[in-house]
């Protein structure tokens, strides 16, 4: 089980997140299913949904930016393979918060973002059972050294248990 | 009938992989039932226990989310779309009730002091409490609990600001006249404070809304002025087992209370019947001291913040009596009532009923009055007074209210003295009787016409009608 994203997309996603910093950042990762591993193609920013005074710790996508975009993904025929969000000064590793919001199956990909500089790069799948989650490969095609070692760092706190 | 539903990518493991699937049925619920009978593996991810779709799980019909359409009623036809949407959320911290720095810095005065600290600030902005009613009670409840920082406040109401509430309802300016009362409150408590969820609710209470309303509220603050609602938001707090904070206040007297059935008596307990309807004036009838909901709403909030955080005595099972003439406070000890016909043993009530009824208003208590009371406007009166017609004026109000404004030649007799001086009055006259608003003097017709008086009609909308449509220079109050 991996996840492949194109170095561009990937390096975008960190861009959307320091825009947006201190606030959160959401948006959409578009792409192909083979097998158990997910390939995206396109990120998808979205509006954070959230009020003004919260975004800074939540992000919100509305069921409207949902259907606009799944509807973008089948005339493209692409399929949604899960979202991304920042968090801001943080460590990128889901909250209590993600866990009791998550959907099955998806990949949720986190950028923690320390005082405005992308720091870190994650991406996790909800366990079956829905008590955890489990993290998941990001593969950067092409392969560059320096992105690989800093998304597979080990993590910072204790709230990374369910990194494997 | 088929009609195409399409499936999200995380649930498509539980359909062989299909994007879409097309179901036969007449509304959104049949093709739920015929789907998931042919999946049943998905059921779990889109309904509750109890039946109820979750919160995270959208359906649109085409482009509309059948919440704002029949629900699951919504009916469907062949060309239509039904689309399964996920609300998206997260985040980056845990748990719900992070301070922030500024956060730390606005409620310092409370993090310094033990009963409250840290802890207690973050149950704060985890609460959630309902306001029902936004008026007298209503301006010092989310006041208070938005400077306090509670963290999401519900407000129910569904009037417009007008001028007579401003000697009172101080969440609200002058140039909020005529304004709907929650954007005027949005706009109050956002600069009291930003760091809060206010959710506004612009309808009224009702059997049919209200334990959809209440439910996701921790807290219900009762600030209500008339019986069917007071005894709705009981209902609603005991059939929910939610804490009841209520308070209710009249001319110079005010009460407040907890009614929480899990732990003590509730409304019911003290009241399980209403007074006769009319027996008990309204504010709007009787008048109250401005100053009054402020004294009474702060206590109701105090309560709602000591239930949130879990410390001191709750009003739980007392009766606070506070006159603001003799400065006095009293204390009554309730006592649940086993008998109770909600929160007892054997309880007789076990969903809403119809609380217009239940207290004798409209088709009950229009089957009560034996005759209409007989009404004229006050343009047809003036007209007859213009016309030189001989007819008698009685006003029924209070000597104070009288001193206010008054139409001239009209006689004085207040409601309560009339029957003393019913003398005074011939039974060939002509009589029109008067009031603030018209609803004393349908009583005094009533009792007028009981009292073998033929010729006697109410003035419909009282001076208040009399000042609209007739002399604007008249002082409404
Ligand atoms: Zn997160
Ligand atoms: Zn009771």
């Amino acid at each position: 089980m991996a996840l492949r994203i194109d170095e561009n997309q990937k390096r975008l996603v960190g861009s959307f997140s320091e825009e947006s910093y201190p606030d959160e950042c959401c948006g959409f990762l578009l792409g192909r299913r083979s097998g158990t591993d997910k390939e995206v193609v396109l990120i998808m920013p979205t509006v954070n949904e959230q009020v003004r005074t919260e975004k800074y710790h939540r992000f919100l996508i509305s069921p409207e930016a949902y259907l606009k975009c799944e509807r973008y993904a089948q005339e493209n025929e692409l399929d949604i393979l899960g979202f991304y969000h920042s968090h801001p000064d943080a460590p990128a590793c889901p909250s209590d918060f993600d866990l009791k919001h998550a959907w099955p199956w998806y990949s949720y990909i986190i950028v923690s973002v320390r005082k405005g500089q992308t720091s870190n790069v994650t991406s996790w799948v909800l366990a079956d059972d829905r008590m955890s989650f489990e993290g998941e490969v990001i593969e950067s095609n092409p392969y560059s050294p320096e992105e690989q070692d800093v998304a597979s760092r080990p993590v910072e706190s204790q709230e990374d248990r369910t990194w494997d | 009938m088929a009609v195409k539903i399409l499936i999200p990518t995380a649930l498509r493991q539980y359909t062989n992989d299909l994007a879409s699937i097309e179901v036969v049925g007449e509304t959104v619920g049949d093709l739920f039932l015929a789907f998931t009978r042919e999946f049943p593996e998905i059921r779990k991810h889109l309904f509750l226990e109890d039946g109820k779709i979750r919160n995270f799980v959208n359906v649109y019909v085409n482009d509309d989310d059948i919440r704002h359409l029949q629900r699951s009623a919504t009916p469907v036809k062949d060309s239509d779309v039904v689309s399964i949407v996920p609300s998206v959320a997260g985040g980056s911290q845990s748990g719900d009730a992070e301070l922030s720095p500024q956060e730390i810095e606005r409620y310092s005065r409370h993090l310094i002091m033990p009963e409250v600290a840290v802890s207690g600030q973050k149950k704060l902005k985890a609460a959630s409490v309902l306001l029902v009613g936004v008026g007298g009670l209503g301006s010092p409840v989310s006041m208070y609990l938005a400077a306090a920082g509670v963290g999401r406040i519900g407000l129910i109401d569904s009037d417009v600001v007008d001028t007579t509430n401003l000697q009172r309802q101080v969440l609200y300016s002058t140039a909020d006249v005529g304004r709907p009362k929650l954007q005027a409150a949005i706009d109050r408590l956002n600069g009291i404070n930003p760091f809060l969820k206010i959710e506004t609710y612009q309808e009224r209470l009702t059997s049919q809304n209200a334990l959809e309303i209440a439910a996701s509220y921790d807290i219900i603050v009762d600030g209500t002025d008339n019986f069917p609602t007071r005894y709705l938001v009981n209902d609603v707090c005991v059939l929910l087992g939610k804490p009841n904070v209520y308070g209710s206040i009249f001319r110079f007297e005010g009460q407040a209370s907890v009614f929480y059935a899990g732990e003590g008596p509730c409304y019911r307990c003290l009241y399980p019947e209403p007074p006769p309807p009319g027996l008990v004036p309204s504010c709007a009838e009787g008048g109250v001291l401005g100053i009054l909901p402020g004294t009474i709403g702060m206590i109701q909030a105090t309560e709602a913040v000591k239930l949130i955080i879990g410390k001191g005595e709750p009003l739980i099972g007392r009766l606070l009596l506070y006159d603001a003439l003799a400065m006095t406070y009293r204390e009554l000890k309730l006592r649940k009532d086993p008998d109770c016909p909600i929160c007892g043993e054997k309880p007789t009530v076990t969903r809403l009923i119809d609380y217009d009824h239940f207290c004798g208003i409209g088709t009950a208590a229009d089957r009560r009055v034996p005759e209409p009371v007989r009404e004229i406007s006050v343009i047809e009166l003036n007209n007859r007074r213009s016309a030189g017609k001989e007819l008698h004026l009685i006003d029924v109000r209070e000597p104070h209210e009288f001193d206010i404004c008054r139409l001239p030649d009209s006689l004085l007799i207040p409601l309560g003295s009339l029957e003393q001086r019913i003398a005074e009055l011939d039974r060939s006259w002509d009589i029109v009787v008067m009031c603030r608003s018209g609803i004393r003097s349908a009583k005094a017709v009533k009792f007028l016409r009981e009292a073998g008086f033929e010729q006697v009609e109410n003035l419909k909308g009282g001076i208040l009608a009399w000042a609209d449509e007739i002399d604007s220079s008249l002082p409404k109050y």
